[in-house]
């Protein structure tokens, strides 16, 4: 009896042993890092990443479908009841963008408005590209409507439905629908001022 | 705020506190033309659908502060029962209706598709006719489109 109780205590003060040897490691080594060794990501870069963000989310690529179909949500699903780009970006003939859509949001409804409530033009495809394709898209005067770099920052930073985006509205449920990524004035800050840099487009 | 339209060709000044009110709401509780209904609320069965300056409009996502100076019919003002509109008399010889409810919205989009398409196909119908209609008339719904083209362009001719 008595044996076979040491036996059962010996697997006992093992693992107990290694538990507590476990909590007295030797203090962690640390290095010293000077500054120099990160590679610090140029402020054009910094500017691109946070215009991209925005440019990427919903708000903005629900509208630069890539098969002629509005999108709606944060999930990007296909437009309810069949609508689709038309003719002229703005629906169909009688059924429009306009028969719902007026020229603000309407929080009774949960419709979303803006002026100009349309699709981007069937160049300005973005849905399913890269960052890096979306920027090469939108630099393109084929395909930006024959933008230079001065009228794309002021279409990106000033166009009213552009600037919807941050003043986007309350679904029909009336909770609000999500912003971009990155606060407004910070967003047009860095529009600008990666124009101004020469509108790099990273390799990376 | 005071709100100044003509509606079924009636000039109408309404008082409103909130000029974001829906149109529908206007048009049925001040108005009391009660053939506009309530579907949903939110811009998606169309029911509710008038015509805002000849275009087509869901009047339940549409501010009544939009409509200061405009234009609007309802159903009251698409006919009458001694001279029906095309698309009042095709739908009555084609029988569409069964309930009945969702009716009005879908006459009224009819009426502005064959503004802009005189003789719409089933494609220009399958596009823009996107109303919901909760009896299925459907069916019935377009042969009373085609119906009512042809009563219009031979009222026209």
């Amino acid at each position: 009896m008595k044996k076979t109780s040491i036996a059962y205590l010996i697997p006992i003060l093992m693992i107990t042993g290694i538990l507590i040897a476990s909590n007295f490691k030797k203090p962690p080594k640390y290095i010293s890092v000077s500054s120099n060794d990160f590679v610090k990501e140029s402020s054009s870069d910094e500017n691109y990443k946070k215009m991209m963000d925005v440019l990427v989310s919903p708000r903005c690529i629900n509208c630069h479908p890539n098969d002629n179909i509005p999108k709606q949500g944060d999930d990007g699903h296909p437009h309810y009841f069949g609508m689709s780009r038309g003719d002229n970006n703005l629906g169909y003939q009688a059924t429009k963008c306009t028969t719902c859509h007026q020229s603000e949001n309407n929080d009774y409804s949960g419709v979303p408005g803006a002026p100009e409530w349309s699709l981007a033009p069937a160049s300005m495809m973005w849905e399913g590209l890269s960052r890096k394709e979306i920027a090469e898209s939108m630099l393109d005067p084929e395909r930006n409507g024959g933008r230079n770099h001065e009228e794309l920052m002021h279409h990106l930073t000033e166009h009213a439905l552009v600037l919807w985006a941050w003043e986007p509205g309350v679904r029909a449920d009336g909770t609000p629908r999500k912003l971009p990524p990155v606060p407004l004035d910070e967003y047009i800050k860095a529009v600008k001022e990666w124009f101004e840099d020469g509108a790099i487009i990273p390799a990376k | 705020m005071k709100i100044a339209f003509t509606i079924n060709g009636n000039l109408q000044t309404v008082d409103i506190e909130d000029g974001n009110t829906p149109l529908l709401w206007v048009i049925r509780d001040m108005l009391d033309l009660k053939g506009t209904k309530f579907g949903c609320g939110k811009a998606a069965c169309g029911a509710c659908t008038i015509m805002v300056e000849n275009e087509e409009v869901r009047s339940c996502s549409y501010a009544v502060k939009f409509a200061e100076g405009k234009k609007i019919t309802t159903i009251e003002g698409l006919g009458t029962p001694e001279n029906p509109h095309p698309v009042q008399q095709a739908w009555i010889e084609e029988v569409v209706p069964q309930c009945g409810y969702c009716q009005p919205g879908f006459m009224m989009a009819t009426a502005a598709l064959l503004e802009k398409v005189p003789n719409p196909t089933d494609e220009d119908i399958d596009q823009n006719i996107i109303n919901i209609c909760r009896c299925a008339t459907y069916y019935r719904m377009r042969k009373a489109i085609h119906r009512a083209a042809e009563l219009k362009n031979n009222s026209n001719s």
